[in-house]
């Protein structure tokens, strides 16, 4: 097939596998999409796993330790995704690691207390999910099929999420605050998360199937299921201008796509700190992956 | 290398492709593959095989050029037949079992 | 507090403490398959400190969570092996991983004869875990030994030898020595802890003391 054909068949609804002739820009297409989500599943464990050394109970170190674990095995699941599209993981990691490639803005922000925690794996998580079930109908079968998987285990951490933040909101004024105070810093980047309000047919995502959703399709979505769920609790957002219109459509501030186009750039407060924590494991570690191969060889 | 697994959801299903990953031999294979699909018990049992081990066959067979109905379910029509046959023992012929010696 | 409750205590803060330090691997460690699965090797320590905090618990008329959180440093009863920081440091960590495990089998079978019903029932239910945890350790000893990285792996248990051997007391250290095939040498005892673990408790701590006694 070749690209309109392939294009057409895929608006059809059809899906392709990888034993299947995919035209070149429809393969960049997938690498690229495909790759940073992995590099966000990568990334997306540093924030958290420095609380699961901080845990309160031992029953959130497990849950907490069990969602982070989840993570990375997403992050494997969706890098071989790209390796048998080929490129393989250590030149996905050289890229995420040198720069050159993305991941998602929620990952380049610090997290500062438990507060964070809880709204991380409560909200973050779910903006997230809401990106992914829009995968579920990806025209490229295999990373179809992981999403199924990757799906099913964020159903848990969505609840874990949730749990954190009831068991704070019920207990003292100053564990409100904190969930307060972090759901004040997290909203900006938790509404640039989903991406500039490009129309669905203009993105080459969406032409290609690889997403079936558009970007403020999907803040909605995540708006109308979620602002509802932080007001029951008596917490705010920290903008005056939200509110849902008769028609359904919520109406927002305008998010700073400048600050998402840097963040996402390498430029957000964390980004370098956290790159440079995976570049020293990883090049402390890389003798390990060396003997392995030795003895395989 | 890189090793396929295929997972059981409950005893007696088919064994269904899962995913795939990477390990030295198949000690750390079968480590990783419980790791991977089996943490939460959600396998019964799973089988890993080397990814160099599996053909994929795309077009299973060769195209049918001549009528092969007769492999089919509907490649045989007994309306007619069955019709006929029971017609001609209703018309005077005693079931088996009834009348007779 | 009797010697069972000290008993019980003793290998619930090595399995918190250990568990703890593995815990630091997750996300970085060596390549993704082995960050799973040691996460739940971690997860697994973690929950088998709980189990031995709870039945400590009982006696003690507290709960599990204050027995892991809410003493002072001084007041924990784990070997100094499990104490010490091995990150970035893979051959140190299997090194630990793969003494650890072979000591703790030999507690843990002992245990399983114990006169108390329950507590010799909770060693049964562990050993079967743990089954997982000593293929696990096996399975990358092996490996590091068969490789040209042997000496990082052969250095770290030399090193970590005499900790190990901290593990366990009188006649189960004889049988460490048969297991891990070494001579028995002076060992780093319990009862005087590593500069290590002050630092380990305050992090561990921070958030549960943030807001003491809270639920969370």
């Amino acid at each position: 097939m070749n690209e309109d054909e392939l294009r057409a068949y895929v608006q059809e609804g059809g899906q392709v596998e990888s034993g299947d002739p995919l035209p070149e820009a429809y393969r960049k297409a997938l690498v690229k999409f495909i790759e940073m989500h992995g590099n966000s599943e990568l990334m997306g464990v540093l924030p958290e796993r420095e609380w699961i050394l901080r845990a309160p109970t031992l029953q959130r170190k497990l849950a907490l330790t069990s969602k982070v674990q989840d993570e990375v095995g997403h992050a494997q699941l969706i890098y071989r995704v790209v390796e048998d599209l080929g490129k393989p993981r250590e030149a996905c990691l050289d890229d995420l690691l040198a720069g050159r490639t993305k991941f998602h803005n929620v990952f380049h922000y610090p997290t500062k207390t438990w507060g964070d925690v809880g709204v991380i794996a409560w909200l973050v998580d779910a903006a997230a999910i809401i990106s992914q079930k829009a995968l579920l109908k990806c025209s490229y079968a295999p990373y179809a099929r992981i999403m199924k998987k990757i799906c099913w285990e964020e159903s848990f951490h969505i609840l874990h999420g949730r749990d954190v933040v009831l068991a704070m909101m019920t207990g003292t004024d100053e564990q409100r605050e904190l969930v307060q105070e972090a759901v004040n810093r997290w909203w900006g980047p938790l509404m640039q998360f989903h991406g500039n309000p490009i129309p669905a047919e203009d993105d080459p995502m969406y032409q290609w199937r690889i997403k079936s959703q558009g970007n403020e399709d999907a803040r909605q979505q995540f708006l109308d299921g979620y602002v509802p769920q932080i007001w029951e609790l008596g917490l705010t957002v920290p903008d005056p201008k939200l509110r849902k219109r008769d028609d359904g459509v919520w109406k927002f501030t305008e998010p700073d796509w400048d600050e998402l186009k840097s963040v996402v750039t390498g430029h957000g407060p964390q980004t370098e700190e956290r790159l440079g924590l995976r570049r020293y494991a990883r090049g402390e570690t890389e003798w390990v992956r060396r003997a392995l191969l030795a003895e395989a060889a | 290398m890189i090793w396929e697994v295929f997972r059981q959801e409950r005893e007696g299903q088919p064994f269904q492709h899962a995913g795939s990953l990477e390990a030295p031999d198949l000690v750390f294979a079968e480590a990783y593959a419980r790791e991977f699909y089996g943490r939460r018990d959600e396998s019964f049992a799973l089988w890993i095989v080397p990814r160099d081990a599996l053909h994929d066959v795309r077009e299973p067979y060769v195209a049918p050029v001549f009528d092969r109905d007769y492999r089919r379910v509907d490649g045989y029509s007994l309306k007619v037949k069955l019709k006929e046959a029971r017609e001609r023992v209703g018309a005077g012929h005693a079931p088996p079992g009834e009348g007779g010696a | 507090m009797t010697s069972r409750a000290e008993e019980l205590l003793t290998l619930a803060d090595d399995e918190l403490i250990l568990g703890w330090r593995n815990s630091e691997w997750t996300g970085i460690a060596p390549f993704l398959e082995e960050d799973v699965a040691f996460s739940s090797i971690a997860q697994t320590e973690i929950g088998h400190a709980r189990a031995f905090y709870e039945l400590a618990a009982q006696e003690l008329g507290t709960n599990a969570d204050e027995l892991a959180f809410d003493r002072d440093p001084e007041e924990y009863r784990c070997a100094p092996l499990v104490e010490l920081r091995l990150v970035p440091d893979w051959a140190r960590t299997i090194a630990r991983h793969w003494l650890y495990e072979t000591a703790d089998a030999i507690r843990i079978e002992a245990l399983k004869s114990s006169e108390n019903e329950a507590v010799a029932g909770l060693a049964a239910k562990i050993d079967r875990e743990e089954v997982y945890h000593r293929i696990h350790a096996d399975m990358w000893a092996r490996q590091l030994r068969a490789s040209p990285e042997r000496g990082r792996f052969e250095g770290a248990v030399a090193e970590l030898w005499p900790y190990a051997l901290g593990l366990v007391e009188g006649e189960q250290r004889g049988q460490l020595c048969s297991a891990v095939g070494r001579e028995t040498v002076d060992a780093v005892e319990r009862g005087t802890h590593t500069e290590e673990l002050r630092p380990l408790w305050e992090e561990m701590t921070m958030v549960r003391r943030s807001v003491a006694g809270a639920a969370w």
